[in-house]
């Protein structure tokens, strides 16, 4: 009896040990299969926190880049619009903002038909090919050689409000005097074979003289001092002297019926140059605050520029030319907002004030030719100067745009000893110039012999808003 | 009657309305008119381009008195509307002969 129980004890005991060590093992186990579980949990949530910090990127990003769309369009409607239509006599008034207005409708469905594939689509070093066409491949997805975090649809929209305002700005050389039909012509034309090869070589994928992918001629453009403003103020010059002068010009006073409207449009414009401008930085990062601080300082030292000028020679500081002189800085600061710090932007907003307001009060009148709103004064001789000088005082500091092989930065500008890059600078002025003066003969010639440019001289005295459009800006005497 | 037509600075036609209503001149036609004498106008300048305006904004009051009211009148709008420089404005008059009144055909002095 007393041997069975011992060995029953033993036996228990045996087994005790047994599910005790069997116990051990299991929770060993359970201890090796809940690190394991631990350490993929980890990863995992790193993977999902870098996710989400590239979401909450691109968000910021995106939305100021949207932001920034719709001030770029605000700048041609109501801005141009109205910064022009204020220039112009009261008869001509509706067909001058509606010139603007109407590329903003035109310049879209062409921009989404081909004109985007042309200037930004993989293509050679002066156009970009066809794949894009009807917006094919545009979408959500977004096109690291452009811009890393934004949807490429994004990026689309963007660059089209800039194609709707280059275009726009030409019709200040031909204000008053040509026939609607014929500017919706020439825009289409001039919009495929000016602008979007320019816009290509500038910033498309493999552009003949893109800074940052790889152009022969890197040729530093912020936000469009030779795609924008060297385009359309040289076309505007060819179009003055292509069409000739308004009936009666320079005898017949054409002062501007309303300083006012024209006043409203300057500030919209300024406003949305911060789209424009910053908004070339493609994202919502410190280089979008660099360049958004280097255009309100040209501005402003640009509209003090012009009025000194204007003070000194008149005796008299005017309205007009204090918002001439902030459009003209304006200008001038947009190739190099991304790349000059605020001091070199007060510089460059000083020259293009007085610069601008010498072209437009002296070299006009010495040439006499009738570039109606000042489109070439101001866009064409600012955005020269601009580009020009963005040669000089790009800033490596501001913007390290220049690497070497081993990713040091090199210097960019004149000051800092890259004496190579105003020679850039100045083959992409040469190119702007170049395609704008041959492009537009080419299209005004065309126009000219298929519709015909001019109004006709009754059709001109009675004013374009009547002639072209049936109706009149101001009803005043409308019946009550 | 006689018809008075004053041209006269834009500024001065309150003063000249308040003189008129002081010697108790009962209708007027007011309109704005454009016009130049020997004042001819001012230079604007816009970018730096000089364009003279001569043709100045200025007020044309009509009125059609009795005879006797006249002088009163002409004394009126003188000492309401000088400043003694150039452009201060002129008085025309001139015969007129008759007036009717739309509401009662009422005709000559009463028609005023």
């Amino acid at each position: 009896m007393r041997k069975s129980l011992t060995v029953c004890l033993l036996l228990a005991m045996v087994s005790l040990f047994c599910l005790s060590a069997l116990a051990q093992t299991s929770s060993a186990n359970s201890n090796s299969s809940g690190a394991n579980a631990a350490s993929d949990a980890q990863s995992e949530r790193i993977t999902k926190l870098e996710q989400a910090v590239a979401d909450a990127k691109s968000s910021g990003d995106n939305a100021w880049m949207l932001t920034s769309s719709a001030l770029v369009l605000m700048m041609t409607g109501p801005g141009l619009a109205l910064f022009y239509g204020g220039l112009v006599r009261k008869k001509n008034v509706l067909s001058t903002m509606l010139q603007s207005f109407a590329l903003m409708a035109i310049v879209t469905l062409l921009w989404g038909i081909a004109e985007y594939s042309l200037a930004f689509g993989s293509g050679n070093s002066l156009i970009g090919g066809l794949h894009n066409v009807f917006l094919h491949g545009v979408g959500a997805q977004p096109d690291p050689d452009y811009a890393a975090t934004i949807p490429l649809q994004t990026y689309m929209i963007y660059q089209l409000m800039f194609a709707i305002i280059t275009p726009a700005l030409i019709t200040g050389a031909f204000a008053e005097r040509m026939k609607f039909s014929a500017m919706t012509l020439f825009m289409i034309l001039w919009s495929l074979i000016v602008y979007a090869p320019m816009a290509h070589m500038v910033w498309g994928k493999g552009g003949f003289l893109n800074a940052s992918l790889g152009g022969h001629f890197p040729t530093l453009d912020f936000a469009g001092g030779t795609v924008v403003h060297v385009t359309s103020g040289v076309s505007a010059l060819v179009c003055a002297l292509y069409l000739g002068r308004r009936l009666g010009y320079p005898k017949q006073n054409m002062t501007p019926h309303s300083v006012v409207l024209s006043f409203i449009g300057a500030c919209l414009l300024w406003v949305g140059w911060f789209g424009f401008n910053a908004g070339s930085a493609l994202s919502a990062g410190s280089l979008a605050t660099s360049a958004f601080v280097a255009t309100h300082f040209g501005a402003a030292s640009a509209a003090l520029g012009w009025s000194a000028a204007e003070w000194l020679r008149n005796g008299k500081p005017s309205a007009l030319g204090a918002i001439s002189g902030a459009v003209a800085g304006l200008v001038a600061i947009t190739p190099a907002a991304g790349f000059v710090s605020p001091m070199s932007a007060i510089v460059i907003g000083l020259l293009a004030g007085v610069g601008c307001y010498f072209m437009v009060a002296k070299v006009k009148m010495r040439f006499g030719y009738d570039d109606s709103l000042d489109a070439f004064g101001v866009h064409g001789a600012g955005g020269t100067l601009g580009a020009l000088l963005t040669g000089v005082f790009a800033s490596s500091a501001v913007n390290p745009i220049f690497k070497d092989a081993r990713g040091n930065t090199l210097a960019s500008g004149l000051l800092e000893g890259n004496t190579h890059q105003l020679l850039n600078q100045l083959v992409g002025v040469v190119m702007a110039w170049g395609l704008a003066i041959v492009g537009t003969v080419v299209i005004l010639k065309v126009v000219d012999l298929t519709i015909g440019l001019r109004v006709t001289e009754d059709d001109e005295i009675q004013g374009l808003d009547l002639s072209q459009h049936g109706e009149e800006g101001y009803n005043l005497e409308a019946p009550e | 009657m006689t018809k008075v037509e004053a041209i006269i600075q834009v500024s001065k036609l309150d003063a000249v309305k308040a003189a008129l209503h002081e010697i108790s001149v009962e209708g007027m036609t007011v309109s704005e008119v454009r016009g130049h004498g020997r004042q001819k106008g001012h230079t604007e300048f816009y970018r730096g381009r000089e364009y003279t305006v001569d043709l100045i904004p200025k007020v044309k009051i009509e009125m059609v008195l009795a005879d006797d009211m006249v002088e009163k009148v002409v004394h009126a709008i003188i000492a309401s509307a000088r400043t003694g420089k150039i452009g201060d404005g002129k008085i025309f008059l001139s015969r007129i002969d008759d007036a009717i009144r739309i509401r009662n055909e009422e005709r000559g002095n009463t028609a005023l």
